[in-house]
């Protein structure tokens, strides 16, 4: 312990002293702020418009905000999972393993002050895209007079959650980065699996009821489980998925066995 | 003033696959003393080192600090300093930066950032990103480093590559400065003339193996076979008389080059021959060449 907050300080101090994290925190705003403002003008406008035609081809508008809100999980991910990856690839790219293990030769410690330091991150990305889901997509369904359901401690305790998930998936990341060492492999692994393998694997798995049984254990499946909310995977399909609190269980396993099998594949190995 | 212990290699060995890079290798590093750590590239220097920071785990054998494995260390930084390789930096950081994370790690004194920094004459770019320094610059930002804790023992992996003539001199008066404060100063090199000036002990590998361990003067007695040079403004009179006195000889740029006498038997020949001499010493680069010797001439990776 009485190396692990000195590290800890440390892993803070090297993500406050380059220009990734804020960059990506930038991008993770006007990302999910886009598609919350954009989703919530397009369902305000339908939802008019069925008014008008009588034709109900909008989702029914009670779902709608906490459907915005989730944004910030369902397209925000890959955000602090990228952060993640790079605080420890970055690290094998510029040989810094020499001077931090020099620093801390208890490397447990150092991956472990990573893990916590990257949490903290991932709650810092998680407000920010709060903000940026709940911000734009309140906006959005105010402008069309929807209900906003800023009222409710419902929409308070998923707001809660998707703070949690994202805070878990900059873990996630960390894990990722220790077992896929070179940079430019897990930047294209993590994009290939968040961008497409996982959404294909989800609107695949939506067709048949035994491969949903299945399916709801897919990492994004799980992020949205935890933050309870509907997604635009879930939307109409067999509604099959976990509890929050199982989705919640499943991202912090899959953090630790990441890590750990990080750990073992390419952390505690020689510095040459 | 922090002083030094001692450093101890004891059957150290590392293999990669079927190759030793380093084998059985055992010697002891004493504190107040500059101790060379030589050997061609690819003999196992920096294995070595690395194994003895707790950075490779050796195959079998220990190395030690004061009787410490590194990693069991309560304050590493503070023990030890080491510089091991002149890239270890995020381009994107500054030099003030990339020391204040690590002197958070190892709870070193924030101020000790600028006095490292200033020791080693990067105050002036401190706020500037690593990314734009010169090989020189990361050097010293690396000496910088092993000295952020002020530790009693300095490990430091060719330091002098890539220095101008000036941060060379520089860097030679500093490790004696260092050693004469008490402390254990290790300096590894691939060549024997960039360190002779300030080592007092040398240790030298090839191969991985341990080929010469004691003082620098050790290596004068070592390369028995040093030439003299002998010139004299009649030259053809002191060729005759050496032909004469059946001494093996070769002509150089510098004058006569004698092989198997001594420089009093050289001058006693010229004396008896009635010539006149305008000089007469040992070859210099007696040092050299039985490092060369040592570690097996032509045979270096």
């Amino acid at each position: 312990m009485t190396m692990f907050i000195p590290a800890l300080r440390a892993e803070i101090a090297k993500l406050l002293t380059t220009k990734i994290w804020w960059i990506l925190a930038i991008i993770l705003f006007l990302y999910v702020a886009g598609v919350s403002g954009g989703l919530g003008a397009l369902f305000g406008f339908l939802s008019q418009s069925a008014d008008a035609d009588a034709s109900g081809s909008a989702p029914p508008t009670d779902v709608l905000a906490p459907m915005l809100y989730g944004t910030v999980s369902t397209f925000g991910y890959v955000f602090p999972v990228l952060l993640g990856a790079l605080a420890v690839t970055s690290e094998h790219r510029h040989q810094m393993l020499t001077p931090t293990f020099l620093a801390t030769p208890k490397r447990g410690i150092v991956l472990a002050a990573k893990s916590v330091a990257l949490l903290m991150f991932g709650a810092i990305y998680g407000v920010i895209g709060v903000i940026a889901s709940v911000g734009a997509g309140a906006g959005a369904l105010a402008l069309f007079g929807l209900d906003t359901q800023l009222g409710e401690s419902d929409t308070w305790a998923m707001i809660a959650r998707a703070i949690l998930a994202l805070a878990l998936w900059a873990v996630i990341g960390v894990g990722l980065g220790a077992l896929i060492p070179n940079q430019v492999a897990a930047i294209v692994v993590i994009l290939a699996f968040t961008q497409f393998v996982e959404p294909t694997l989800r609107a695949l798995v939506s067709l048949a009821e035994w491969a949903a049984t299945v399916g709801k254990f897919l990492p994004g499946a799980a992020s949205d489980a935890l933050l309870g909310a509907p997604s635009f995977f879930t939307m109409g399909m067999t509604g099959d998925s976990l509890e929050w609190w199982q989705g919640g269980l499943l991202l912090a396993a899959l953090a630790l066995v990441l890590t750990v099998l990080g750990y073992v594949v390419s952390w505690k190995r020689d510095v040459t | 003033m922090p002083t030094g212990v001692p450093i101890e290699f004891a059957g150290l060995t590392k293999r990669f696959g079927s190759v030793d890079a380093v084998s059985d290798l055992s010697f002891t590093v004493e504190p107040g003393r500059v101790t060379g750590f030589l050997g061609p590239n690819g003999a196992g220097k920096t294995t070595s080192l690395r194994m003895l920071l707790g950075l490779v785990a050796p195959t079998s054998g220990t190395a030690t600090i004061g009787g410490v494995k590194y990693r069991d260390l309560e304050s590493p930084l503070s023990t030890v300093g080491a510089a091991l390789e002149a890239a270890s930096f995020h381009p994107g950081r500054s030099a003030r930066d990339h020391l204040r994370v690590y002197a958070k790690a190892a709870r070193i004194d924030p101020q000790r950032v600028d006095i490292a920094l200033a020791t080693v004459g990067l105050s002036e770019y401190a706020r500037r990103r690593v990314g734009g320094y010169s090989l020189g610059m990361r050097q010293r930002l690396g000496l910088a480093f092993a000295l952020l804790g002020d530790p009693g023992v300095l490990v430091l992996d060719e330091p002098i590559n890539g220095l101008d003539p000036e941060g060379i001199k520089w860097i030679r008066g500093f490790l004696r400065t260092l050693a004469a404060e008490g402390r254990t100063v290790l300096v590894s090199s691939h060549l024997l003339s960039e360190v002779q000036q300030s080592v007092d002990e040398v240790v030298i590998i090839a191969r991985g193996a341990l080929v010469h361990r004691g003082p620098l003067s050790s290596l004068e007695v070592e390369g028995a076979a040093t030439k003299v040079i002998v010139d004299s403004p009649n030259r053809e009179a002191l060729l005759a008389a050496l032909t004469a006195a059946s001494a093996s000889f070769e002509i150089a740029r510098a004058g006569v080059l004698v092989s198997g006498l001594e420089p009093g038997e050289i001058g006693h020949i010229a004396f008896l021959a009635g010539v006149e001499v305008s000089s007469l010493h040992r070859q210099k680069s007696g040092l050299e060449d039985s490092f060369l010797a040592l570690v097996g001439e032509g045979r270096s990776l």
